[in-house]
């Protein structure tokens, strides 16, 4: 029988035409309901709309915080790590430079922080309702997209400051985007996941994220890793979104070989992290 | 030919107790149990804190019936809903629902308090699984059946709590699946809303759809459902007309205590408003409280403790039972005025209610009791069917029944003043 986990139309006995649901114990890894994931597009929409609404609403600044994040940031690192010698790369300005690579960081380091967050947040909708569990990450992420946007704004006046003009490799900016969203929704999922159990996930989360900043190419540059550990450099898929999103705004040579160990590996990320959740969702509801 | 809606056969649920008292585990215990997992014996027999909440349960519902689960606390009436909204998975067995489900576990799902009464009508019906479209069309009716006006873009945060019970009942009320749960949502809410909901049930039902619907309230359970089943400890007891159910259930389990009593306050009902300590059926002049003659008075006394009442005012509401399930009367102790006006300090709080003898009818009578405040409207500790007693009635001449010994109808038997007189000794016709 085809009757899984999903919606599925009972066509067998098709005498109503009725939505048949079977409900019974699963065991093990299941496929990754991604059908119902799109069937509930319409949830995941109102989902982002609430995020963005109630986020925009609690905060004086509201969506100005995208901006500030990536800028205040900005300004830290200019002041300190940019006066050092051989942290950026030479003819560019550190300003600039560190811009391009917080953009793309904000995005993921907020949609992430946001997406571990998510299942513990809904706690009280997990054990009321049922939808598919995948939403609730999956729109945490998509509402950092419109802060990413927003901030994108500001990365474009900056290089206006600085009389940078893009070369035609900024058409790569969307495909490095998804790449910074893909790792989020990876990493997001999973954290998510253990977090309904662990709620150590949320002590360890600022840490992770610090950590993990300097381990991608933000406030650095790539070439100061030597070339023969790129490979190893580049698993982590901050990596390639970070050289990536510099090279198609701000030029230089292109990191072919960190864009493709790390997309790569981001698209691991979020199939194994997919895997992960739908085998412990079903005890969601049980544990949170 | 019956077209079945939903059938279950042998669904299960199995809760580790441990899982359940610390929900939240930690890493360190769960590597640790990681590497000892090897050590352990490897077997599916049922470990000691295995809960089993619903076992074998199997029934079968034809489409467009209206039936009520019923049962005391941890009998197993949330778990199965929680199972065939699809909240949470069985442990064994299978169900089938055909038709479009909806359930409906709480009054406002998905409510966010900072968004306004119109986002959170959107919101709320989308993730109860309405379409835009639907809410779209809809929107205009949940507003006026809400009736919450003009405050339609205040947030919800500054809503009284009887204005958000409205608002969240009038979103679920517009859901048009084929299939619906429905959880003990009318707890809540002003009796006049109560009535508006109830009536809103019964064309649910009429309008074909198909009903299950768990509840405490056994007048709302006799009104609305033509067929019930009773929960006894995970296992169904009574699947079967509702006035037997209804009958099996209030037959059964802790309502034949006259006293209760809790000692650790971290386990008896309530909040930090109001948390009971004791009920007690006391008759006057003492003895026994199971049995009580009907020319004796009756003191209930209740006890509870307040530990932050703030500018609350909490009130103890006596609900009075017989054994069909007929509410005789409610009694709330703002009958005390000097009390009542009184502000509240944090302590202990006793209440008693005074029941005339030569009043209740003979027969098992059941109290829930209830501490709640008003403005807003919160049940802050509630227990149902808190203690019972049981009126006789010698027929020793000197009661309501005087001496007649057959079946004395009624509710109560309150002992009422007459006067009676003889007019003239003239008989109508005859000089």
């Amino acid at each position: 029988m085809l009757l899984g986990e999903n919606h599925k139309t009972e066509s067998a006995s098709g005498a109503w035409g009725r939505q048949v649901v079977v409900l019974e114990p699963h065991h093990g890894w299941r496929e990754l309901g991604l059908g119902e994931i799109w069937a509930h597009r319409e949830l995941l929409y109102f989902f982002i709309w609430r995020d963005l609404k109630v986020r925009y609403k609690q905060t004086a600044f509201g969506a100005a915080w995208a901006v500030l994040q990536p800028v205040l940031l900005m300004l830290v690192f200019s002041a300190s790590l940019g006066r050092l010698p051989g942290v950026g790369p030479v003819g560019l300005p550190y300003p600039l430079f560190v811009f391009a690579g917080l953009v793309p960081w904000t995005l993921f380091s907020s949609s992430l922080t946001g997406a571990s967050n998510s299942l513990v947040v809904g706690e009280a909708i997990i054990t009321k309702v049922y939808f598919p569990r995948l939403l609730l990450p999956f729109a945490s992420v998509g509402s950092f997209l419109l802060d990413f946007v927003i901030s994108l704004g500001a990365l474009a006046v900056v290089m206006l400051y600085f009389g940078a003009v893009p070369s035609l490799a900024i058409v790569w900016l969307p495909a490095l985007t998804l790449m910074a969203v893909v790792t989020a929704l990876g990493v997001g999922t999973f954290l998510a996941a253990v977090n309904v159990r662990y709620r150590d996930v949320k002590y360890v989360l600022p840490f992770l994220v610090q950590v993990w900043m300097f381990a991608s190419p933000v406030v650095y540059t790539s070439t100061l890793i030597p070339a023969e550990w790129h490979v190893i450099y580049a698993l982590n898929p901050m990596t390639g979104v970070v050289a990536g999103f510099r090279w198609a705004l701000v030029g230089g040579p292109r990191p072919d070989d960190l864009i493709f160990v790390s997309a790569v590996a981001a698209v691991l990320v979020l199939l194994g992290s997919l895997v992960y959740f739908r085998r412990v969702e079903r005890t969601f509801a049980d544990v949170i | 030919m019956d077209e079945i809606a939903i059938s279950a056969s042998g669904l299960a649920k199995k809760y580790r107790i441990g899982l359940r008292r610390d929900p939240y585990g930690r890493l360190s215990e769960s590597l640790w149990n990681a590497l000892t997992y090897p050590l352990r014996r490897r077997t599916g027999e049922d470990r000691e804190d295995d809960f089993w909440a619903l076992r074998d349960v199997s029934f079968e519902v034809p489409r467009g019936s209206v039936v009520g689960v019923i049962g005391r606390n941890g009998a197993g009436k949330s778990t199965l809903l929680k199972i065939m909204s699809r909240i949470t998975e069985p442990t064994l067995g299978r169900a089938e629902l055909h038709g479009r489900v909806g359930s409906l576990l709480e009054v406002g799902t998905g409510f966010h308090q900072e968004l306004t009464g119109r986002d959170n009508i959107f919101l709320s019906g989308a993730i109860l699984g309405m379409k835009r479209a639907e809410i779209l069309r809809k929107f205009d009716e949940i507003v006026a059946f809400a009736d919450i006006g003009q405050f339609l873009d205040t947030p919800v945060k500054r809503y009284s709590s009887g204005m958000k019970v409205r608002l969240g009942f009038a979103v679920a009320a517009f859901l048009e699946p084929e299939i619906l749960f429905i959880d003990e949502v009318l707890a809540v809410g002003d009796a006049e809303f109560q009535k508006k909901c109830l009536g809103k049930m019964s064309e649910i039902g009429e309008g074909g759809r198909t009903v299950i619907f768990v509840s405490h309230s056994m007048p709302a359970i006799l009104r609305l459902c033509d067929r019930a089943i009773l929960l006894d400890r995970g296992r169904v007891v009574v699947d079967g007309p509702t006035h037997e159910a209804v009958r099996r259930y209030l037959e059964s389990g802790p309502g034949r205590t006259s006293s209760r009593e809790w000692t650790d306050p971290a386990t008896a009902p309530g909040d930090d408003v109001a948390r009971l300590r004791s009920v007690r059926v006391v008759p006057d002049g003492g003895g026994p409280a199971e049995e009580i003659d009907i020319r004796r008075p009756i003191d209930i006394e209740v006890e509870y403790w307040t530990e932050a009442p703030g500018d609350l005012r909490p009130s103890v509401n006596l609900h009075f039972y017989n054994d069909e399930g007929v509410c005789l009367f409610i009694n709330n102790d703002w009958m005390d005025r000097r009390w009542w006006s009184a502000s509240r300090r944090p302590g202990l709080v006793r209440a008693v209610c005074h029941i005339p003898g030569n009043f209740l009818a003979e027969g098992r009578v059941i109290v829930t009791s209830v501490v709640s405040t008003y403005n807003p409207t919160i049940v802050h500790a509630s227990e149902q069917e808190a203690v019972a007693f049981v009126v006789v009635d010698r027929s020793e001449g000197d009661g309501v029944r005087g001496v007649y010994a057959n079946e004395f109808p009624g509710v109560v038997r309150p002992m009422l003043d007459w006067d009676v007189e003889q007019v003239s000794e003239a008989v109508a016709g005859r000089s």
